[in-house]
Formats: structure tokens, sequence, C-alpha cells
């Protein structure tokens, strides 16, 4: 049986629906939220303050620190134990490096920017997710950036190629899978990340980079107006 | 062909393609990509003749030489005082800086500014890895005895003080509080219970729509209309 329609009716270049809020949490120098679908990412960021342990500072210019967490119930298998796992550790390294490079804390020798992204409800691209909450916070933490970041997870099931594969199309097990998230600084069209996890030949890898560009800019605007909508409100 | 694509007072998000053209200069705030002005921050784009300028709409305080600040000392060593700046970076004030009154060799440095203590001061220096030394010779720089301290975004300190201080002025007479505002974004305000909260409320208003024009005339009326309840 081949892969004729996605489950939710959605078009094969079609995400989920996508909602974001900036200003979301008061005690945060800069917050967000993003959902895309049934996940949610929220992201406060603290900083640039002091750093301890100091063997962590860097005199040359601050740091930047991401941590990911799942909410233990929060998606549809087992309970997520709480605390760090293999997994959460190496989602936020890779977001801190899809992050690093438009920021510029060159400004803030020996101090740290703390971003925490925490997700309350997850089904598939949570991470692509975290990123977008993240890039959004860091933004309204009044930090120098010379982009937004956004990012979103395309692939091919079975013999399609689609954006923003859900944790049904993920999973699909009559054919083959690749899940493949994707940030990039969307003016620019510089990637900063890039993962894969399953099989895609090159030509279709190359294709999807094409799309993946185009929704990584509708993602932008869905973040710029947000972070404008902050401040437009107050008007009202 | 240059072509200023923003317009004024509005507010621009990082990435944002502000402008294009090389005889079109690209001020605080933005870089310079080939052609284009691009946004380094969030910010409120301000068009003045052929620069385009962001000012900052959010962020933590960076120590700068000359500004009035309000620290509360966090540690007292052998040869002055550790103050926290409500940055990223502590300040040191030396004993020589802190007071013209005579000190006396191994004197219990608490006596003048004990651990909790707010004071007004001065910062000196700023070092490029962001060591900072602070004064309190100065007119105005002083201990804060009493009343208490808020925090405000820093960068809304300026719409808080005013053009020559009317703002803070205007505050002070309706609600008849001692306020000092520090630069890094600290305001101690002193009076009678009702009215301090009084000023937190019109401080708090002022930050929130800091951005809009008319402001003055709003806080006027909302001091007028509370006073008056």
């Amino acid at each position: 049986m081949t892969y004729k329609q996605r489950i939710d009716n959605r078009g094969f270049d079609e995400t989920r629906p996508i909602e974001a809020k900036v200003g979301v949490i008061a005690r945060a120098d800069g917050s967000a939220v993003f959902k895309i679908g049934n996940t949610w990412a929220y992201a406060a960021v603290y900083g640039p303050r002091n750093l301890h342990p100091k063997f962590l500072q860097d005199p040359q210019k601050g740091i930047l620190r991401c941590n990911y967490n799942m909410m233990p119930f929060s998606s549809s298998g087992e309970r997520v134990r709480p605390g760090g796992s293999r997994r959460s550790k190496e989602i936020s390294l890779v977001t801190e490096k899809a992050l690093l490079p438009v920021l510029d804390l060159d400004e803030y020798p020996n101090s740290v920017v703390d971003v925490f992204i925490e997700l309350p409800q997850t089904e598939a691209g949570s991470r692509c997710a975290g990123i977008c909450a993240a890039s959004m916070a860091l933004a309204d933490a009044g930090l120098d950036m010379k982009d937004l970041v956004s990012a979103v997870s395309f692939g091919r099931v079975d013999d399609k190629l689609l954006v923003d594969l859900d944790y049904s199309e993920e999973s699909y097990a009559d054919g083959p899978v690749a899940d493949i998230p994707i940030a990039m600084m969307p003016n620019s069209g510089k990637v900063t990340l890039l993962q894969m996890d399953g099989e895609v030949s090159k030509e279709d890898l190359m294709n999807l980079l094409e799309k993946a560009k185009k929704v990584c800019m509708d993602i932008y605007e869905v973040q710029r107006n947000a972070l404008r909508e902050k401040y437009h409100e107050v008007e009202e | 062909m240059s072509k200023i694509i923003v317009s004024d007072k509005s507010i621009a998000v990082p990435g944002e393609t502000l402008a294009t053209g090389m005889d079109i200069l690209p001020g605080a705030g933005t870089y310079r990509e080939g052609e284009k002005i691009v946004a380094n921050r969030l910010g409120l784009a301000m068009v003045d003749g052929r620069t385009i300028k962001l000012l900052p709409l959010a962020g933590r305080y960076i120590p700068k030489t000359g500004d009035t600040i309000i620290c509360k000392v966090i540690d007292v060593s052998f040869s002055g005082w550790r103050l926290d700046t409500n940055s990223a970076y502590s300040a040191m004030m030396s004993m020589k800086d802190a007071t013209s009154e005579f000190i006396q060799r191994g004197a219990n440095l608490t006596q003048y500014y004990d651990l909790g203590d707010y004071v007004v001061c001065k910062i000196v220096n700023v070092t490029s890895q962001k060591l900072i030394d602070v004064s309190m010779k100065g007119p105005g720089l002083r201990k804060l005895k009493g009343g208490r301290t808020i925090e405000v975004d820093p960068n809304k300190v300026p719409r808080i003080i005013g053009k020559q201080g009317s703002m803070v002025t205007m505050i002070k007479d309706a609600t008849r509080c001692s306020i000092t505002v520090g630069q890094n974004g600290l305001v101690w305000i002193l009076g009678d219970p009702m009215s301090e909260l009084l000023a937190i409320e019109a401080i708090k208003k002022i930050e929130k729509e800091s951005h809009l024009s008319g402001l003055t005339d709003k806080i006027k009326e909302f001091l007028e209309k509370s006073i008056k309840h």
C-alpha cells in the first residue's frame, strides 16, 4: 500500500497549524511560545548574567546555554522520566549550535545567556518547535542577532516527499521513512541545523531542501508577526 | 536605486530588511549586507534622513562610564565593597571612592555600607572585560535609607525620566514621593505607602507604553484621576 494522502488531510507541502506568541513568561528576560499542531514549545531566556562555575567563562564572549526538556506526560508514549536524558542532552546541544550563528555575544564577556525550552505536549517536530520558540525568546530578550532562526522537519514517507511530519508519519511502517529536521536563517538561506533519521536519495533531499526553505520563510513571517504583536497589543 | 522599506517608528525584527541602497547608512542596531540594511535586533526603527537606527525595546543593562546607577551591596572586602549592578557584572567600590570621611586602618567597613544596603553611585570606569569601578563622590550620590526599590526595563529609563526630568518630576509632584531613577533600571521610591504604590503604578504604566506617543499627557491624566479617588 502506498502513502496517497496524509492522515490529517493536509497537503504534502503544508505544515500543521502554527501559533506563536511572545512575552508569555513574566519573570524571564525574554520568552515565547511556539505551537505547531499538538507540539507546544515554551522558551524562556535569562541573561546575559553572571556565569559560575568560573571555568566555564569565556573572556572573549558570552556563552549560550540551552536546556531542552520534555514534560513527564508530554508525549503519547511512555511517561518521560523527569530530568536529563541522552536524548534531551543531544537536542539541547544541537539547539545551542543552531542558535549560535545568529547571536552576537561579544558585548558580554564572562557571562551566560540561559535558554530553557519546556515542552508540555509533543507530537513530533519538537526540536524544531523548540528552536523556533527559542529564537523568538532571544529576540524578545533584546539580544543582538543577525536574523531569526526558523526550523521545520521534512522528509519522506514511502515515495512521497512531505513537510512537517507528525507522529503517525514518522512511525509509518509500510515503507521507508526519512525524518529530517532543518533550522535556517530564513533571510540569508543559511542552514544552522540539519539532521536525518532514515534514508532518502540525493535528488529527493535537494528537492526537500527547496521546499523547506519556503516553509521556513513562512514560519519566519509567523515569528515576526508574533514579535510585533507584543508591542501592538499595548496600543489597543 | 535606494529605497527605505521600513516606516519611521515601526517595530523591526532581527533579519528584517530595513532599506536597500548604498547611500543609506546603517545606524545602531543595524548592519549592512551587500546592498541591504538589515535589523540586528528587535527595536523601534528611527529614520533620520539617510541613516536608519534601531532603538532597543528590551534587554539587560550594559554598564557604561558616567552612568548613575542604584546598586545593592553584596560583599564587603578588606579594601572596599562589591555591588550588584543589575547587569551581568558586579561593580567594585574602593574605600577611597566610598566616602569623604576618614576611614581608620582595619576599620569595620560594614559601619559605612552593610550587606543589603542600596546606594546611588556613579560608574567611573568600565574595562573591556566589564570590570566596573564606581564612586560615591558627587552630587546626589548617597546611601538610600528606607523606601522601596523596584526594577524596570533599563531601556525605558529615559522615558521614565522624560525630557529634562519632566516625567519623573510630574510623578514626584503628584505623589509627593522622593524618587531616584538609576540608569541600570532600579528605581527607589520613598513616601507614604499609598503614594508609593501610586508612583509604582505610574512607572509601570510608562514602562509598558513607552513606545507610544503622547505618553506624558496619558500619565498626567492617569495621575490626576487616581489622586481624585
